[in-house]
């Protein structure tokens, strides 16, 4: 526990010194700030509100997720999230990972509503991509198969 | 430093700029222990990365340990031309950090 509290004051701090050093961010930017809390979140629901700040979803058909139907091995699991909407963020959620915030991305006003990345996966699971434009949470779902577990040994 | 620990490559498709990067880090959970001592082996992951061009920050990405071992990530973006720089930097959450850059071609 002491570890905890520990970690967590320090990294306290060290958001504090990013964001005063960061004077040139807009607004928006400035929430990119390593959210500690949300990734630490163990539900959904918990992460997306100290994230995001809501936790109204709605589906979305221009949201697409590129990832394998069966992933045989969950520690390297390929993403791919796309939309056409103009986002302001976009995250990925794991819902049976422990943490299930895999990562989130702030984009730029010039850049396209597009990320690809790879994420580890403890067990089959739904991935969840939730886009944010106009100040609203989209979302998107796709089940991927996990055969052996990357989290853990 | 022996190894490049950021790969990057940007290519202009079209007016749409499309940025591949490859970093090398260990990108540890923390929940996965050592075989011989049984004690857990410490998280040691990547926490933010930031990719800039032009001085504009076009994709501030932040990660938590569910991101794979040496992270790839791939994004697009308007607004760049051939010849431009494409800075990509990353910070993790043991204080380390690296920046590298590549020419858009």
């Amino acid at each position: 526990m002491k570890r905890r509290t520990f970690l967590k004051g320090t990294v306290a701090s060290g958001m504090l010194s990013v964001a005063a050093s960061a004077g040139l961010l807009t607004p928006r930017m400035v929430l990119a700030a390593w959210p500690e809390t949300a990734f630490a979140a163990k539900s959904i629901d918990d992460a997306l509100d100290t994230l995001l700040g809501d936790t109204t979803l709605s589906t979305s058909g221009d949201i697409k997720i590129k990832a394998p139907e069966i992933a045989e091995n969950g520690a390297v699991v390929p993403i791919t999230i796309s939309t056409g909407m103009t986002a302001e963020s976009i995250s990925v959620l794991i819902a049976k990972n422990p943490s299930p915030l895999a990562c989130s991305f702030a984009l730029g006003g010039s850049t396209l509503g597009f990320v690809s990345t790879r994420v580890k996966m403890g067990e089959t699971s739904d991935l969840i991509a939730i886009v944010k434009s106009g100040g609203k949470l989209y979302s998107a779902k796709k089940t991927v198969k996990v055969t052996i577990g990357g989290c853990g040994g | 430093m022996a190894k490049k620990k950021i790969r990057i490559r940007a290519k202009m498709k079209g007016d749409v700029a499309e940025v591949k990067t490859l970093m090398s880090h260990p990108m540890e959970t923390g929940f996965r222990k050592n075989k011989k001592t049984g004690k857990k082996i410490p998280p040691h992951f990547i926490k933010e990365v930031i990719c800039e061009h032009k001085g504009n920050k076009v994709l501030v990405a932040s990660w938590g340990v569910a991101v794979s071992k040496n992270p790839y990530l791939s994004f697009k973006f308007k607004g760049a031309a051939k010849g431009d720089t494409i800075t990509v930097s990353w910070n993790d959450n043991k204080g380390e950090s690296a920046t590298a850059d590549a020419k858009i071609s």
